[in-house]
């Protein structure tokens, strides 16, 4: 459709807009709005947008379409009496102690309320303050300033497939919870923090505890505290001092300097170490034809998503460990040592896009002699406050470089910040191997916004069908495909972010399209920049690989460099008895895995014997058969020898199952 | 945990007889209700499992609707009419009574020993008995504060002697 509305007097052309609010936008007239997200479903619930409209009456602007010849006022007398008494109400039953609010200045909430001078409120306060949910590594939640918007109900639904929160209750006990009204960590949360990126008001943020662990590291003389940067904080950092989406990767390095780290370096190093060491595990693959398609595995989102709904696809996940864990395991179990240092008088810091880093950075299988291979993670925006707190002007800073010996850093790592860029890494590393193709290898297909981009290239004499995602629903979608036979690939990329870690749950608010778009963008500039273009360009990297691992892609590289996923369940919880009895305990799984094989007719075998029967929702060994647990070992069964093998396993004489 | 015995296998056929629809999910929480007499968080876990949907959602929607409860009800069940001729003839303090005598309160519709579970109704058909209560599946009409109070007495000792 299209025409023509009137706007506060102004004739304004429409055409595929979908509703009056994104008519008025373009035409450069805002309207404020709390609950709307232009990427999601709209729900009209916050009533905030609220416009005039002739015969109409008053109308929510993000639920109404626009018809030629509307006659629409943004601003009139009852437009804004109505927009305060909704601001009114909302504030009376938000939390506002501002001051000590990690949103403070990027609240949507304090904003409108400012913007329209709304000085004393006539309504109640909340009546109760309720306890905050810091369970989660990665996301903290303050039930106290929820206005229910339900940005995050639908962003986790919508753009990850997941719905961690929904909303509990009804009337005015309506709250919003996460799975089964549990701890967020006890959740199927893959910490990708794209709630904290939508919520307007602060009620999502992240878990900065890391910050005040950098300053005490700093301040303790037996520490060496090194940091790591990522490719995508270097195209966003800036927007947080008001320098826009520009590189910004000079100053970064003064900043942290200045702060006192004493060695910093570049996650894009490891991102060419990542590309080499995969690039080369992907080659083997397609000469053997096995675990294909590959999937990356940088994303930490990902690959918790993988191991709690994909576990058939974990022996698909490249091996590698991401950038930032591959310099975490080489500063502590090489570098340390150069220096002379014990790896727990190491403090290694990364900075980065995303919020699930901190959760990878905590998983048991990265340490180092009892230590953590990546001690703190800051976000971008976290990395932004420890810059303010030490009182850095950093507008004003002049360029500083990375510190030898892995200074060097190409082009293709820094791609890795955009969705697309580590397939474009990887398809350079392989044109330049098998092709000793000199000279720069742009790709074009895995550039760009789009939540999947499918492409067929030749590379010499093969013929590879690559793909790549953003964002978990997507990724579900083409899993599907792939899995049902209707696409057939030999590499897949995935992230877990919109626009990948340019959009990373880390990044500064505002964290819409628009934003990703000019990161990516400032990424690509970097990497046109670059002379060092392919990751074998990376002379540092050579030397470093030949010093601790006498070279790359070798079964040492794959000992400090590699890792191996777990199949993990999605809600935590108690077991439960099924049925009581005498005799021993026999736990069956009830995970959907083992429910699809038939879990359930075990069950009702196990129903008839004087054993007691437990049931649980995922024994985290998915794999052959249905999971069992007897005498504390877990048992691959079927329906037809479960008796037989439990027998074998049970050590006991009760005589119950014969 | 408290051990109570969870039929599965029950909750599976359930699902089954709707073939797993997601548009099905109301339905399948009464009939689930049904069985158990209350929709324990286990349950709702295995039909968020089976239906592969995420149990955000269906405690989301086992939490909406009144007819749902997430806690076991009480042994009598005292379901108080509120329909339009009962709430004119004085419902509300027959209500606000029992509240009182048993320490519920609207979010609290379950007495901590498990006794009474205390419901309203919108109308039980019987307006010209208003205001109306049934307590046990006993109906009494022309209820006031002090007559439902007798009743509650009487379900509690008869509760104590056996
Ligand atoms: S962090 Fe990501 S997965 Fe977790 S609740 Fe938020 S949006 Fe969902
Ligand atoms: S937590 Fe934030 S995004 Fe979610 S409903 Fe509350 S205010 Fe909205
Ligand atoms: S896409 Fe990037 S920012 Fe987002 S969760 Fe994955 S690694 Fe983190
Ligand atoms: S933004 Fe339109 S109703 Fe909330
Ligand atoms: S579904 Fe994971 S072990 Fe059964």
């Amino acid at each position: 459709m299209s025409g023509k509305i009137t706007i506060n007097g102004q004739l304004i052309d429409f055409t595929d807009e979908k509703n009056i609010l994104a008519v008025a936008r373009n035409a450069g007239i805002d309207i404020p709005t709390l609950c709307y997200h232009p990427e999601l479903t709209i729900v009209g619930a916050c009533r905030l947008c609220v416009v005039e409209i002739e015969r109409m009456g008053i109308q929510a602007s993000c639920s109404t379409a626009p018809a030629d010849g509307m006659v629409v006022y943004t601003n009139s007398e009852k437009v804004n009496k109505v927009r305060k008494m909704v601001l009114e109400l909302l504030l009376a039953n938000h939390d506002r102690e501002c001051t000590t609010c990690d949103s403070s200045g990027a609240c949507k909430l304090q904003k409108y309320a400012s913007d329209y001078g709304i000085k004393r409120l006539r309504y109640p306060n909340r009546a109760q303050m309720l306890p905050l949910d810091v369970s989660s590594l990665s996301v903290v939640r303050d039930p106290n300033k929820c206005i229910l918007c339900g940005l995050c109900v639908r962003v986790c639904k919508e753009k990850q497939g997941i719905g961690v929160w929904d909303f509990k209750n009804r009337g005015s006990r309506t709250e919003i919870v996460a799975a089964m009204d549990q701890p967020l960590s006890e959740s199927a949360c893959i910490n990708c923090g794209q709630c904290i990126a939508v919520c307007p008001c602060g009620a999502l943020t992240s878990n900065s505890s890391a910050i005040q662990e950098v300053w005490s590291a700093i301040r303790d003389p037996k520490k060496t505290v090194v940091c790591q940067i990522a490719p995508a904080p270097r195209a966003a950092l800036g927007e947080e001092f008001d320098l826009g989406s520009v590189e910004v990767t000079g100053k970064i390095v003064s900043a942290l300097r200045k702060v006192g780290f004493d060695k910093v370096f570049d996650t894009v190093f490891t991102a060419d170490m990542t590309t080499i060491e995969e690039s080369n595990e992907f080659l083997g693959r397609l000469v053997k034809g096995e675990n294909l398609p590959l999937f990356t595995s940088c994303c930490p989102g990902w690959v918790k998503y993988a191991e709690q709904f994909h576990p058939e696809l974990l022996n698909n996940l490249s091996s590698c460990r991401s950038p930032q864990q591959m310099f975490g395991s080489l500063l502590k179990k090489k570098y340390a040592k150069d220096l002379g240092v014990a790896p727990e008088d190491l403090f290694v810091v990364s900075i980065m896009p995303c919020t699930a880093k901190k959760y990878e950075a905590k998983r048991p299988e990265f340490m180092t002699e009892g230590s953590y291979d990546v001690d703190a993670v800051l976000t971008t925006v976290e990395t932004a406050r420890l810059f303010r707190e030490a009182g850095i002007i950093f507008k004003n800073l002049e360029d500083s470089r990375f510190d030898q010996p892995m200074e060097q850093a190409t082009g293709s790592g820094v791609l890795f910040g955009a969705t697309g860029g580590v397939m474009e890494s990887v398809v350079r590393y392989v044109a330049g191997k098998l092709l000793n193709a000199e000279g720069r290898v742009d790709v074009e297909f895995t550039r760009g916004m789009e939540d999947t981009k499918i492409a067929s290239i030749n590379v010499g004499d093969n013929k590879l069908t690559l793909a790549v995602a953003n964002g978990l629903a997507a990724a579900e979608a083409l899993i599907e495909k792939i899995q049902s036979g209707e696409l057939n690939v030999h590499a897949v990329e995935i992230m877990a972010c919109p626009g990948g870690c340019v959009g990373g749950g880390g990044q500064p608010f505002q964290n819409n399209s628009e934003h990703r778009l000019a990161r990516a963008k400032e990424i690509y500039n970097i990497d046109s920049k670059l002379v060092l273009h392919k990751a074998q360009d990376n002379e540092d990297l050579d030397k470093i690989f030949e010093k601790y691992w006498n070279g790359c892609c070798n079964h040492e590289t794959h000992h400090d460099l590699h890792t191996h996923y777990q199949a993990k369940k999605r809600i935590a919880g108690n077991e439960i008895v099924i049925k009581d009895g005498e005799g021993p305990e026999i736990t069956v799984c009830l995970g959907e895995g083992c429910l699809k094989k038939g879990s359930l007719a075990i069950v009702e075998k196990l129903a008839n014997l004087p054993v007691k029967v437990k049931g649980v929702f995922c024994l985290e060994s998915c794999g052959e058969g249905i999971s069992v647990k007897v005498n504390n070992e877990i048992l691959h069964v079927t329906e037809e020898n479960v008796i037989d093998s439990i027998k074998a396993k049970c050590g006991c004489s009760c005589g119950c199952c014969s | 945990m408290e051990n109570k015995e969870i039929k599965f296998l029950k909750l599976q056929q359930i699902i089954d007889a709707h073939e797993g629809k997601i548009s099905h999910l109301i339905a399948i929480l009464q009939e689930s209700q049904a069985e158990y007499g209350y929709l324990p968080k286990e349950v709702l876990t295995y039909i968020a499992t089976a239906m592969g949907i995420s149990p955000a959602t269906v405690l989301g929607v086992a939490t909406f609707y009144a007819q749902f409860s997430l806690i076991p009800k009480g042994k009598y069940v005292i379901r108080v009419c509120d329909g339009t001729a009962c709430h004119v003839r004085g419902s509300e303090p027959i209500m606000m009574g029992l509240r009182k005598e048993l320490s519920l309160s609207a979010d609290k519709p379950t007495s901590d020993d498990l006794m009474f579970t205390l419901e309203t109704v919108s109308c039980l058909g019987a307006c010209g008995l208003a205001p109306v209560v049934v307590a046990d599946e006993e109906v009494h009409g022309q209820m006031t504060p002090d007559g439902i109070l007798e009743v509650v007495k009487k379900l509690a000792s008869a509760a104590s002697e056996n």
